[in-house]
């Protein structure tokens, strides 16, 4: 690496760092740009600056223990993340959550894909020098916030799934103060679409800027919402259905821009889609236990076991292999943000580096998630 | 001649040319204009949208959109499943319902919890394991509930204080069971 850098100060090319402490990626990223005046030849990204060993951690927590460490994984998707966990344990175990605690478990997993893509909203108007619709996005997500924190006791790590259900049965206001958020939340998609949507300056900045084609999609194995602006139909509710997603009525939001407009507008779209699956599901609650019966000290069988599910940034998956203890011998999680930063490189070449912030802006990375 | 007649023909198609560049500059022009004042226009239009949602928020300030940091502790009542730290309720004759059996130090995922037991003698002369301490280790919890979720007695509840910082991380080690505290009568059976 020392050669080429001497190489490229001859030749009028120049390196610059974004990060680890920048703004605009939202996280201790390090991406190491070289440039030609202000186009970018080529882009590393340089990991490790919160690498905190998830996986080997795991391998010494049982199997109610592991899945508290994935929401510090993707903190915005977190219930997501733990529902992965239980769901791998159930499959291996061979026992299913009761109807009431599967309902329950996809509400909050909406009303968690909500309240991070009303998150992913905010920060892409500050990244694109919009400050005021940070503050009307953090209004709504205050109400999700309240009500999941009402439930579950956190707001944001929230650790409510166990292997056959969840802690605790829902709080007795939970039906009611959802069904006022989503009307709420409903009535306010149009003023996110007068600050930004249909702002002209904006659309300048993220159409036909950072263009993804399908192939590189593919190869470079996106996922959410980052691949479906591409064009490829990947979502894994519709794909793999779990937990009974397949008795729910909802689109699968693909669009074939593929570019940061796409991504913009497949994200607006997915908020809508979310409310509507809210929607069906919150009055029809099933009756019963909360929480199957579980042995005391789980073991799973000898084997290797996978569970695939949607987060809001797309596909993440938990691979567990086990020798019949009552720990993992082994454990890795697929996780969405790492396969999408590493399309980053190829979707930001000979684009200028003002681009670079929406690129990174709608392909919403998590940090914590890349390194684990 | 055959030079001098390519000339003229060439001529005859430039002059030709010319005139249609001609009408093809001002369309073009025309479109132009339209476009780059249609644009601005747009623009504008746009952005008066945007100011006019903020401006209505201006008039409106009792349409609250920020939240303020709870300053109003009198009244503050947090929801009763707020994770606050783990506490062990204690009744009026300074009794708790632990029982020393270990299983939020088993249950807890970051170690954060460590319970002394000791064998106390009963009044009908048997030996009894009794709970010490319950030494929790506030700087590594994560609460993750996972403790109070496996505590078969009830022994323990998260409480509601939200605000923790102190200057000396030594504070953070807490004895959660009251000195001279005993276990309540009826809890074992």
């Amino acid at each position: 690496m020392l050669i080429e850098e001497n190489h490229i100060a001859e030749s009028g090319e120049f390196i610059i760092n974004m990060g680890p402490q920048h703004p605009s990626t939202h996280g201790v990223l390090h991406l190491k740009i070289w440039l030609d005046g202000e186009t970018i030849l080529k882009i590393e990204p340089n990991l490790g600056y919160i690498h905190r060993s998830v996986e080997k951690i795991c391998e010494n927590l049982s199997y109610r223990q592991f899945s508290f460490l994935t929401s510090r994984m993707d903190y915005l998707s977190s219930h997501i993340n733990n529902e992965a966990c239980a769901l791998a344990v159930e499959k291996a175990i061979q026992i299913e959550a009761t109807p009431r605690a599967k309902a329950v478990r996809i509400l909050l997993a909406e009303l968690t894909r909500l309240a991070s893509h009303q998150l992913w909203w905010a920060a892409i108007g500050l990244d694109l020098g919009a400050v005021t619709p940070f503050f009307y996005a953090f209004r709504e997500r205050e109400l999700l916030n309240d009500i999941i924190e009402q439930t579950c006791g956190a707001r944001l790590t929230q650790n409510f799934i166990i292997p056959g259900g969840i802690m605790q049965d829902i709080h007795p206001d939970f039906q009611k103060r959802v069904k006022e958020a989503m009307q709420q939340i409903k009535s306010k998609f149009d003023e996110y679409d007068q600050l930004l949507t249909g702002n002209v300056i904006f659309q300048q900045r993220l159409k036909g800027v950072g263009y993804l084609s399908p192939e590189n999609a593919i190869s470079y194995g996106c996922s959410g919402p980052t691949a479906r602006a591409s064009g490829i139909s990947c979502d894994v509710r519709k794909k793999v259905p779990y937990e009974g997603y397949d008795q729910l009525q909802f689109n699968e939001i693909v669009r074939h821009e593929g570019d940061c407009w796409g991504r913009y507008l497949v994200r607006i779209a997915e908020m809508r889609e979310s409310v509507s699956i809210i929607e069906q599901l919150i009055d029809n609650i099933p009756d019963g236990d909360f929480q199957a019966k579980t042995k005391a000290v789980i073991k799973l069988p000898k084997g290797e076991f996978y569970q695939r599910v949607e987060t809001a940034r797309g596909d993440f998956g938990v691979y567990l292999v086990s020798d019949g203890g009552n720990t993992p011998y082994r454990c890795k999680f697929r996780s969405p943000n790492l396969s999408n930063l590493s399309a980053i490189p190829e979707i930001a070449q000979g684009s200028k580096i003002g681009d670079l912030v929406a690129i990174m802006a709608t392909v919403d990375l998590v940090i914590p998630d890349i390194d684990r | 001649m055959e030079i001098f007649a390519a000339n003229q023909h060439d001529k005859y198609i430039i002059d030709n040319r010319h005139d249609d560049f001609r009408l093809a500059f001002l369309k073009e022009t025309i479109l132009f204009l339209k476009d780059y004042f249609g644009s601005i226009f747009t623009s504008v239009k746009s952005l008066l949208t945007g100011m006019k949602l903020t401006g209505y928020y201006f008039v409106h300030p009792k349409e609250i959109v920020t939240e303020e940091y709870p300053n109003n502790r009198e009244k503050l009542k947090m929801n009763e499943r707020f994770r606050g730290e783990v506490i062990m309720p204690h009744d009026d004759k300074n009794e708790h319902r632990c029982t020393g059996c270990q299983s939020c130090e088993i249950a807890c995922p970051n170690g954060s919890i460590k319970i002394v037991t000791k064998m106390e003698v009963q009044p009908d002369g048997k030996k009894k394991k009794q709970l010490d301490t319950w030494v929790y280790h506030f700087d590594m919890c994560t609460l993750c509930n996972m403790c109070v979720h496996a505590c078969p007695s009830d022994a323990i509840v998260m409480g509601q204080n939200f605000e923790h910082s102190v200057y000396d991380k030594k504070q953070l080690k807490k004895i959660l069971n009251k000195p001279d505290s005993k276990l309540m009568s009826g809890v074992e059976e």
